[in-house]
């Protein structure tokens, strides 16, 4: 069952929940992180547009200028340290009227106060770079960049895990009391306690911090739904394509994402919703994102489109006020060794690596940490067959027959990749899982292929019975069962 | 690097079909690649029966069907490898491809024929609006799953799409005990054949509702209840309609795409509205010495119509190859116009006897397709009713339309 008493215990197993359990997994302490879901990442952090931000956007002298300058610069290093790709491929914010220009301005005043690399650019640069954008000026961000959001808190959880984090997954903290110095946290898989607590609970920081008897937050979830487009569609953009900003409206405006597996990300859109739970897509939405992207990149159409989502970003500007605000980082009043992080949205991948030093500054301030000699920041993912070379393709399918099997054919993806998936360290055993650790079921044909040979590994892996398989969650079965008449 | 005359990806109908009829036409050095472990393609799956009507005369089930192919494959001796996928086809016929034996095989081949099937339209495709739920498939991989596998996906079940593998999935998944609460189709008439809907709809007293989809999915991670609403004119949800069925299971049945990324790596130029690509009457594609064919190159509803074609696609490689001759230049494109979706192939040669197979836009009745070529009609023939889910095949004689001075014919369905 694992450990049940902890120094510092982690609530939330997001970017943000995750970077941290790393960052304090390098010093010698009992660490739990806590995840009411399957798998670590599967909120916010799995359905944002997984760019990393140059800054432009934080209000200048703010924490989150800090934090997001912090992790611009330092975010390819934590990539390559943890095997997830990063690519600086720039952006260009793109202004369709004079009004717009205006504003470009005063984005870049804004961004070069904080630090950021910003310049204004005309049609002819924006049409030698992105032949297929119409606009009449820009703002070229170079040092803007793009990772895999969910790999990198997969990443993350995994790396702490190695370092001795003891990750519970399926875990969903009812209730947190006070007792003596220790913290007990009572959740639907036992009792854990802790002296130290770190509210990264993203969309339900505000529910977790009520424990620390503070009740000045409250969340205001909004929702961005996304399209996927076809990687056929790649061609169309090589970098980030943003629209200017419409005045407060608590998003970046819909934009073009070019995914590091090279998708096109449509979105996000920006509604303020009652249930924090409703991931949902909508009809009228999905068909603004394309309307709204026509007008920067009349090239793209329906018929490009693979998938939708949505993911939910955990603001604290009401709705009837809209925009952003800083970020909340701070000790309960009442409890000193209860740190909540509250209103953590976008940039919020961006300064997870930030955020992350942040918050062990303020538990080393009390506790004094130790360095753990053994750290290994290291970690190795698993291998893409489809990303390497014919060489090294043959090396592996000469010594491994589990590469000479591809299940994904749309992503190119091997029998030996699933395995791997399914063996993670964090011991999630379910089809989401494998989706986000080896890509399968996220091409064109959304599993209609890879699904049925998927379900065989897995039941050769995990020994299990076909009613027993799940999408993700415990109440998630993929199938009844067997048919009739089968012995 | 392996050299080849003839290499056909899919061993399907469509390639077993175009093997056989290469071999028949002499060719010997052929080589099938099956990403699969067994021939036969999506017919393995379907296990009803149906098939063979217009080719043998005969009712025959889908593997039964199939097995009349692959058994003379194997009594020719023709070269199969299964288990083995294409993930790399070039314009200058360069294959690489992998299997279990042999790792990764590079191939060279004189001549390739296209036969790589379809795939099925998802949920993200049809933008599917609502949560990320367990319990929404695809109906192919639905029947993949029971007929295959053995695996049962739900059992309240609601099919959104009226083609054939839906009906025949909600009469399949009715047999194994489920209960299938309602086929929804968001057109004002079915995509399936009429034959299916009698057989697995009417029989079993499943309602078919016409104008209908779906504009919700809500559940606690496994699917719980879809949401329905009537569409008007133009497809679009009619507020106030709306009503819920309770379900662990949505099937989607939304339509097939020609399955062709191969196509594309080789630059084979496609056709925006069969998905597959644009052929000439011998049914070779942009790229010389490629040549494509049934479900790749359009989605058919008989399989019988797959064979017929592909063996005309194996003659026309082997032609190619015995003779290296370019196709002629003196050719005719064939455009759809009214009432038409689509009609292949889309460019003729004037010097040949010409079948054409097309599809209507919508279902009607006493519709006359005409052909005409430079203002004359060299074709017409009354049909009693039309429907898009029912493919119509003509033949013109070339002394039709060889005198004649124009640059396209054109098929109307007035």
């Amino acid at each position: 069952m694992g450990r049940k008493n902890f120094d510092i215990v982690v609530i939330g197993g997001g970017i943000v929940g995750t970077a941290i359990a790393r960052e304090l997994s390098k010093y010698k302490a009992g660490i739990g992180l806590i995840e009411k879901e399957s798998d670590v990442g599967l909120g916010a952090s799995n359905s944002n547009s997984g760019v990393v931000h140059s800054g432009f956007t934080a209000p200048v002298g703010s924490l989150k200028a800090d934090v997001c300058m912090y992790g611009n610069s330092h975010f390819e290093e934590v990539c390559e340290e943890l095997d997830v790709p990063f690519e600086r491929v720039g952006k260009l914010v793109v202004a369709q009227n004079k009004k717009q220009v205006a504003d470009l301005y005063n984005m870049q005043y804004v961004g070069s106060k904080n630090g950021a690399e910003l310049h204004i650019v005309g049609k002819d640069f924006i049409k030698d770079k992105e032949p297929f954008i119409d606009g009449v000026a820009a703002m070229y961000s170079p040092n803007s960049a793009i990772t895999s959001p969910y790999e990198l808190t997969i990443a993350y959880a995994e790396n702490a895990h190695e370092n001795g984090v003891d990750i519970k997954l399926n875990t969903e903290v009812l209730k947190i009391e006070k007792n003596n110095s220790k913290f007990i946290i009572k959740t639907n898989n036992g009792s854990f306690k802790t002296k130290y607590i770190i509210n990264s609970a993203g969309l339900y920081s505000d529910f977790i911090a009520s424990f620390s008897g503070e009740d000045r937050y409250k969340i205001y979830p909004c929702r961005g739904e996304y399209y996927v487009l076809d990687k056929n569609a790649s061609d169309l953009i090589s970098r980030l394509v943003y629209p200017v900003p419409p005045e407060n409206a608590g998003g970046y405006g819909i934009h073009l994402t070019p995914t590091v597996d090279g998708n096109i990300l449509i979105g996000p859109s920006n509604e303020y919703i009652d249930d924090v739970q409703n991931e949902a897509t909508t009809k009228e939405v999905m068909d603004q994102l394309i309307k709204e992207a026509k007008n920067f990149l009349p090239a793209i159409n329906r018929d490009l489109v693979i998938r939708s989502y949505s993911g939910i970003r955990s603001k604290i500007v009401p709705p009837e006020i809209g925009g952003f605000t800083d970020f909340v980082i701070e000790k309960s009043p009442n409890y000193d060794n209860f740190i909540n992080l509250i209103g953590i949205e976008s940039p919020g991948l961006t300064s997870a690596p930030g955020i992350a030093k942040y918050v062990v500054e303020i538990i080393d301030k009390m506790e004094n940490l130790q360095k753990d000699g053994d750290f290994n920041g290291k970690r190795e993912g698993i291998t893409k067959f489809d990303k390497l070379s014919l060489q090294k393709q043959k090396e592996l399918t000469d010594s491994n027959p589990n590469y000479r099997e591809i299940v994904c054919r749309c992503e190119n993806v091997t029998k030996q990749e699933i395995i791997d998936a399914l063996n993670n360290p964090l011991g999630v055993k379910n089809l989401k899982g494998i989706k986000y650790r080896a890509r399968a079921t996220m091409g064109r044909c959304q599993g209609g292929y890879c699904i049925a040979r998927i379900i065989k590994i897995m039941q050769e892996e995990l020994n299990l019975d076909i009613k027993d398989l799940k999408f993700d969650s415990n109440n998630s079965n993929l199938f009844s069962g067997q048919a009739k008449g089968w012995g | 690097m392996i050299n080849k005359e003839l290499v056909i990806i899919g061993a399907g109908p469509a390639g077993l079909a175009a093997a056989l009829s290469a071999y028949k036409e002499g060719l010997r050095d052929i080589l099938i690649i099956e990403r699969e472990n067994k021939p036969g393609g999506i017919l393995k799956q379907c296990i009803h029966d149906g098939f063979g009507l217009h080719k043998f005369r005969e009712v025959l089930t889908g593997p039964e069907y199939a097995y009349r192919y692959i058994e003379k494959v194997r009594e020719k001796n023709i070269e199969l490898l299964t288990n083995t996928i294409v993930t790399l086809l070039t314009n200058d016929k360069y294959i690489k491809a992998i299997n279990q034996e042999k790792g990764i095989m590079e191939i060279k081949a004189e001549a390739v024929i296209l036969a790589m099937g379809s795939r099925e339209r998802t949920s993200g495709g049809i933008s599917l609006p609502g949560d990320r739920l367990a319990g929404i498939y695809t109906a192919g991989l639905t029947q993949n799953l029971m007929n295959l596998h053995n695996i049962k996906v739900g059992e309240n079940i609601v099919i959104l799409g009226s083609g054939d593998i839906g009906l025949i999935m909600a009469r399949r998944l009715t047999l194994e005990g489920a209960n299938v609460k309602a086929v929804l189709e968001i057109m004002p008439y079915s995509s399936g054949l009429k034959r299916n809907i009698n057989q697995c709809l009417v029989d079993y007293d499943i309602p078919l509702k016409l104008s209908h989809t779906v504009v919700d999915v809500k559940g606690d991670y496994r699917l719980e209840t879809v949401t329905v609403a009537e569409v008007d004119e133009k497809l679009q949800p009619i507020s106030g309609t709306e009503f819920d069925i309770n379900c662990d299971t949505l099937i989607l049945s939304v339509g097939l795409i020609p399955e062709n990324e191969l196509s594309k790596q080789a630059n084979v130029q496609l056709d925006d509205i069969t998905g597959g690509a644009l052929v000439k009457d011998n049914l070779e594609t942009n790229v010389e010495g490629i040549f494509s064919c049934g479900n790749v190159l359009h989605i058919h509803d008989l399989v019988d119509y797959v064979s017929d074609e592909a063996e005309k696609a194996g003659k026309a490689a082997v032609e190619y190859i015995n003779s290296g001759e370019k196709w002629k230049k003196e050719n005719l494109f064939v455009e759809p116009g009214q009432g038409i979706n689509y009609v292949i192939p889309q460019v003729i040669s004037k010097e040949k006897d010409q079948i054409f197979s097309m599809r209507v836009k919508k279902p009607d009745t006493d519709k006359m397709i005409k052909v005409t070529c430079a203002g004359e009609v060299i074709f017409q023939k009354e049909f009693k009713k039309v429907n898009p889910s029912e493919m119509i095949k003509i033949n013109i004689k070339k002394e039709k339309f060889e005198p004649l001075e124009a640059k396209s014919i054109k098929v109307v369905a007035i």
